[in-house]
């Protein structure tokens, strides 16, 4: 595949995919997900550990393949995130996290088929593990909070973050498909 | 320049957005003041919208049972329990009071004292931070609730007010790795600090000298001035000596995590710690009392071994037959010459009205034979030395016996 046909590809998935999945209904999901953080664990109990805003920041980093674009959208929930934190957290601690993932998904996908089922799962694993870890050290390293870091938890929580993501994503799939470049198109491309 | 920037764009970019934030961190850390601005949109963006979803949650998800089974049982329970739960906070109250009444202060205390005036709330809402540990209550300033306010279940502490918007307020739990309590064993009114932030609850600073025991309650001391004194935290699971402090798990008698009404203490009251219940030692296992000394004291019945022990018994002997008390002033003088009763009955005579061994001690149940008075003359001997045969029993001796043979 030439390059021309990369970027006809791309830029075509691109364009179709965020033509259809505007703003407002991208606002609204974005909304959904951290009112679903906020308040599922009171209607599921158990369920803190469900990062809705982190995983959607990794979808949309994936699939808008922008860097740019991923790391402000990736800001964007972080802030709106810290808002709703603890007073003792400063706002700009999610905020940077996420900056960090959106920009590291949107890498990702420039240079992986991340439309493979397998391996978005193991992405949202990895995405989970950094964003707790890098998270934990910025508590440490910024503002003195000697919180623990459970290694064990953390492995099962990106587990159990990766299994939700598959139908999350297949759903969020379904939404852009209308949109989506045709399967021809997707097998020139990656074959 | 121009164009390493080009080329590098989205890298500048991100550094930029990073740099950026972390300025406006610095600068909130550095000025120690939380924006609020922002906090109050979000929370007035994102709550009335969870508000709605519990709301219809609770009266469409609890219609068929409201209104076509129960009809207005649930209502009524909800009722009971919260008056419930109010009574027996003032039970506890009474019950703090009552047990400290057979003290002298108690009456004076009962009478200053009043119950911490609380606020009823409910749960609407956890924070977005997994590891922070905090809840949003559906109530705010218009409510009366401050900044630092303590808020308590009758089973326990369950955190403190960390904002306050018109109607909603933040709640940091005590489970939150950042929390910390002041709390007060019950028995030995040990201070500590409980620490939640490990997943176990534990009470810090206590030193290793200190006696805690598992199964003792833990209350508020009041020290952290959020919590009034008195108020129940927990009771301790397991204690262990550690490096110089020890290690005391608690387990929480509150569930700060799964309450859903709990009550904002708007103006708190200290209380004092109930007194422990008074073990029944008598119920105990105890070891009977030990034997007496066996020392020449408690055994005046030992026999003289030097010939001065023989006249000392022998005058003693005289004195008490005599009424004389030694060293006493005005006590007529005893006769010398004279004969003890003792030495002029015969010998058979004599030796049954010998004294037994006055110190004949009760028989122990659980411990060895107890040693025959004056009886172990010998030197103490180290452990695994050699050991002599100890001698047969001595002829009691009688005064006839003691006449030395005739020349």
């Amino acid at each position: 595949m030439t390059e021309t046909t990369v970027r006809i590809v791309t830029g075509e998935t691109k364009e179709n995919w965020f033509s259809r999945f505007k703003v407002v209904a991208l606002a609204a999901i974005t909304l959904v997900a951290i009112i679903g953080k906020f308040y599922l664990p009171r209607l599921i109990p158990n369920t803190e550990w469900l990062e809705l805003p982190l995983l959607l920041t990794v979808y949309f980093g994936l699939m808008r393949r922008s860097q740019i674009a991923s790391l402000f959208f990736g800001a964007f929930v972080g802030l709106a995130e810290d808002s709703l934190s603890p007073a003792n957290i400063p706002i700009g601690m999610y905020g940077i996290t996420k900056t960090l993932v959106g920009y590291f998904a949107a890498s990702v996908s420039l240079r992986l088929n991340v439309e493979r089922r397998g391996i978005r799962p193991l992405l949202c694993f990895f995405f989970y593990f950094f964003h707790a870890f890098f998270y934990w050290i910025m508590r440490r390293a910024l503002l003195a909070q000697m919180v623990p870091f459970d290694l064990q938890e953390s492995f099962v929580h990106g587990v159990l973050n990766a299994l939700v993501s598959i139908p999350l994503f297949v759903i969020l799939d379904k939404i852009k498909l209308p949109v989506a470049a045709s399967p021809q198109i997707r097998s020139t491309k990656w074959r | 320049m121009e164009a390493l920037l080009g080329r590098f764009r989205t890298l500048t970019v991100l550094l930029i957005v990073i740099v950026a934030q972390l300025l406006y961190l610095a600068y909130q850390v550095k000025t120690n003041r939380d924006e609020r601005l922002i906090r109050v949109w979000a929370v007035t963006a994102v709550t009335p919208m969870a508000g709605i979803v519990e709301a219809i949650r609770q009266n469409t998800i609890g219609f068929m049972r409201d209104y076509f089974i129960l009809l207005d049982v649930r209502d009524q329970n909800r009722r009971l329990l919260a008056e419930n739960k109010e009574l027996r906070m003032d039970n506890i109250y009474f019950r703090n009071q009552l047990l400290t009444a057979e003290h002298a202060r108690a009456l004076v205390l009962f009478q200053a004292q009043s119950p911490s005036k609380t606020i009823a709330a409910r749960v609407i809402g956890n924070s977005t931070v997994a590891t922070a540990k905090a809840v949003f209550i559906d109530r705010g300033s218009t409510s009366g609730i401050e900044k630092g306010m303590a808020v308590v279940t009758p089973e326990g502490v369950i955190g403190k007010v960390v904002s306050v918007y018109p109607l909603v307020s933040q709640v940091l739990l005590v489970t939150d790795p950042t929390f910390k309590v002041g709390v007060e064993s019950q028995k030995g009114h040990i201070h500590g600090l409980l620490d939640c932030g490990r997943g176990k609850c534990v009470v810090e600073q206590i030193q290793n000298e200190e006696k805690v025991d598992p199964g003792e309650r833990f209350f508020t001391s009041g020290e952290d001035r959020i919590f009034p004194r008195g108020f129940p935290v927990g009771t301790v699971v397991s204690v262990q000596p550690g490096q110089g402090m020890k290690d005391v798990k608690l387990e929480l008698s509150g569930t700060p995590g799964a309450a859903e009404e709990v009550l904002v203490v708007l103006q708190g009251v200290h209380q004092s710690i109930p007194v422990a219940p008074v073990v029944d030692e008598t119920t105990a296992k105890m070891l009977p009392p030990p034997p007496p000394e066996a020392d020449g004291k408690t055994a005046p019945a030992a026999k003289p071994q030097t010939e001065a022990d023989k006249v000392l018994q022998k005058y003693d002997t005289l004195g008490k037959e005599e009424g004389h008390v030694y060293g006493a002033i005005g006590s007529t003088v005893p006769n010398f010459n004279a004969k003890p009763a003792a030495e002029s009955k015969p010998p058979a005579q004599a030796a049954e009205s010998e004294p037994a061994p006055a110190t004949k001690p009760p028989v122990p149940t659980l411990t060895a034979p107890a040693p025959q008075p004056s009886v172990n003359t010998g030197p103490a001997l180290p452990l695994g030395a050699p050991r002599r045969k100890p001698p047969p029993p001595a002829e009691p001796k009688t005064p006839a016996a003691e006449q030395p043979p005739p020349q």
